[in-house]
């Protein structure tokens, strides 16, 4: 029964798809967490959702429009956060409700929800097409190329943005570049778990494998484990249980991080003297 | 030769000046202490110089170019800031913090040669929020140095860490300036450190009140003892104001 599943050619690109998104979210995540932008995913995604409506009420291809609505929106965070030292939280919250505002209003006047609205809210990721999946993939491979022709740029200006102004990285159009890979890794992940979950990509797999990571890389590829285990596992499951597969997808992503926090408790991950000397730093670096 | 040339500086926050008609220039293999009570404004004219203000008139040269035109002069400097700000849980190894400094991705070998020269090589697979105050000056100091700087700059780098680590500190600093003949400029309290170490200082109180050969300014009791004044008031001042 389970390997019988793999035959099925739905299932194929759901899993193919489901695999390039993990990976993807995942990468792009670890920068946003500890960049402290962790809900960045969800306003661009809210933001996204104002997207498909307007491509909805027009006739265009949903996700173009929101493609080119997200990336605005992600300058637009971006510009906001830069130039009128509102804190990012704020400006993402602004985002965050000003996107489902903007939806709903477009949603009204094209005659209300929908199946297709709903399809992009909780995702579909068994019915997506052999050409979503080639974009999926096509986008992945950009993607990651781009973050690692300008990894040290990404990791420096990441962990500290004056020290990497000072060592002459352009910062601003690194955060720029970060938070527009962000937009298109959104909208590509919207047909995995839709709208009102994307997030969950973006953060859980990633504050699970912080935890356990000693260096970046192995943060990064902890994190590409568990999200993509999530994936095919919690793909299978829905089928075999005949249940939503972003759920399912996005409970065994918290299924991985309760076993961490679990196993941090019980001691089992070397927490305590972790803990004692990140203390020490924190004094140093609060005094 | 001049690497630095600082002319007519002034800073000004809404009416009040952070720097005053300060100019002085810093030749090359200075080892330059920069003293001064806190609120001096040494700071500001670090960031100024490093190029993370810009808010400023009077001009900055670094080899014999102004710096407003050109960034390019980042390349050569190294900077190891005051405190090193960074999210504690941050998931990176002292190797990989020391690589973020590394401008040529073939100079690979570099980072485990000054992880060697700052003696902490062995921590090179520790997280960097597990270390001490003291072993995380030395990382900072190694980024700094894997970018092969011309000159170092260091804003009062000691500040919270032990005298064991902070003498282990001076003497990389010592080594540095003879050695690799890098120019020093560095900001600090310690007037006994500075004395020791430095071959000019420059005395910042808003305005320069002194900038010439170390023994010149530490043999003159009138210029230490002005410099102690202004240090104890403004230390008293702040008391009261907290």
């Amino acid at each position: 029964m389970t390997l019988e599943i793999f035959s099925y050619d739905f299932m194929q690109r759901a899993i193919i798809s489901g695999i390039a998104i993990a990976l993807l979210c995942s990468v792009v995540g670890l920068f946003l967490v500890l960049r402290r932008y962790s809900l960045f995913g969800d306003a661009v995604a809210h933001s996204s959702f104002g997207g498909i409506a307007l491509g909805l009420l027009v006739g265009i291809y949903p996700l173009w429009t929101a493609y080119i609505i997200s990336l605005i929106s992600a300058g637009i965070i971006t510009k906001i956060k830069q130039k009128f030292d509102i804190s990012g939280e704020a400006s993402v919250a602004v985002l965050l409700s000003s996107g489902i505002a903007v939806g709903l209003i477009l949603i009204s006047l094209s005659g209300g929800f929908s199946v297709d609205i709903f399809s992009f809210l909780f995702g579909s990721i068994l019915l997506v097409s052999t050409e979503d999946t080639i974009l999926i993939l096509g986008l992945t491979g950009s993607i990651l190329i781009v973050i690692l022709l300008l990894y040290r740029e990404l990791i420096y200006s990441t962990f500290n943005e004056e020290q990497a102004k000072v060592s002459g990285i352009p910062v601003e159009k690194i955060n720029y570049l970060i938070v527009f890979i962000a937009g298109i890794t959104v909208v590509t992940s919207i047909q995995l778990v839709g709208i009102l979950l994307i997030s969950a990509l973006f953060v859980i797999p990633n504050v699970t494998a912080i935890m356990y990571g000693r260096s970046f890389k192995q943060t990064a590829l902890l994190s590409i484990s568990f999200a993509i285990s999530a994936v095919i596992i919690g793909i299978i499951i829905s089928y075999l249980f005949d249940i939503t597969p972003s759920g399912s997808i996005v409970i065994l992503s918290l299924v991985f991080f309760g076993g961490t926090i679990g196993l941090k408790s019980l001691g089992l991950i070397n927490k305590s003297k972790t803990l004692k000397k990140l203390s020490l730093s924190n004094n140093f670096v609060n005094d | 030769m001049k690497v630095i040339e600082i002319k007519n500086l002034t800073v000004e926050y809404t009416d009040v000046k952070a720097i005053d008609n300060v100019s002085f220039s810093i030749d090359e293999n200075d080892f330059l202490g920069i003293i001064g009570p806190n609120g001096a404004g040494k700071s500001t004219l670090f960031s100024c110089m490093l190029g993370l203000n810009e808010q400023y008139s009077g001009s900055i040269s670094f080899f014999g170019k102004n710096i407003r035109e050109s960034k390019k002069y980042l390349k050569y400097i190294g900077y190891v800031p005051q405190r090193p700000v960074f999210e504690n849980n941050f998931p990176a190894t002292v190797r990989e913090v020391v690589r973020m400094g590394l401008r040529e991705k073939s100079n690979e070998g570099k980072v485990d040669k000054v992880l060697q020269d700052v003696w902490i090589h062995e921590l090179r697979h520790k997280r960097i929020g597990e270390l001490s105050g003291g072993q995380l000056q030395r990382v900072f100091i190694a980024k700094a140095l894997v970018g092969d700087p011309k000159i170092l700059i260091l804003d009062e780098p000691v500040t919270g860490i032990d005298t064991q680590s902070t003498e282990l500190f001076y003497g990389i600093l010592k080594e540095l300036n003879k050695k690799q003949k890098i120019t020093i400029i560095w900001s600090s309290h310690d007037l006994d450190a500075v004395n020791r170490l430095a071959n000019k200082v420059a005395c910042l109180d808003k305005t320069l009140f002194f900038h010439g050969i170390s023994e010149k300014f530490f043999n003159d009791e009138k210029l230490v003892k002005k410099y102690s004044e202004a240090s104890m008031q403004k230390h008293m001042h702040h008391h009261v104001e907290t």
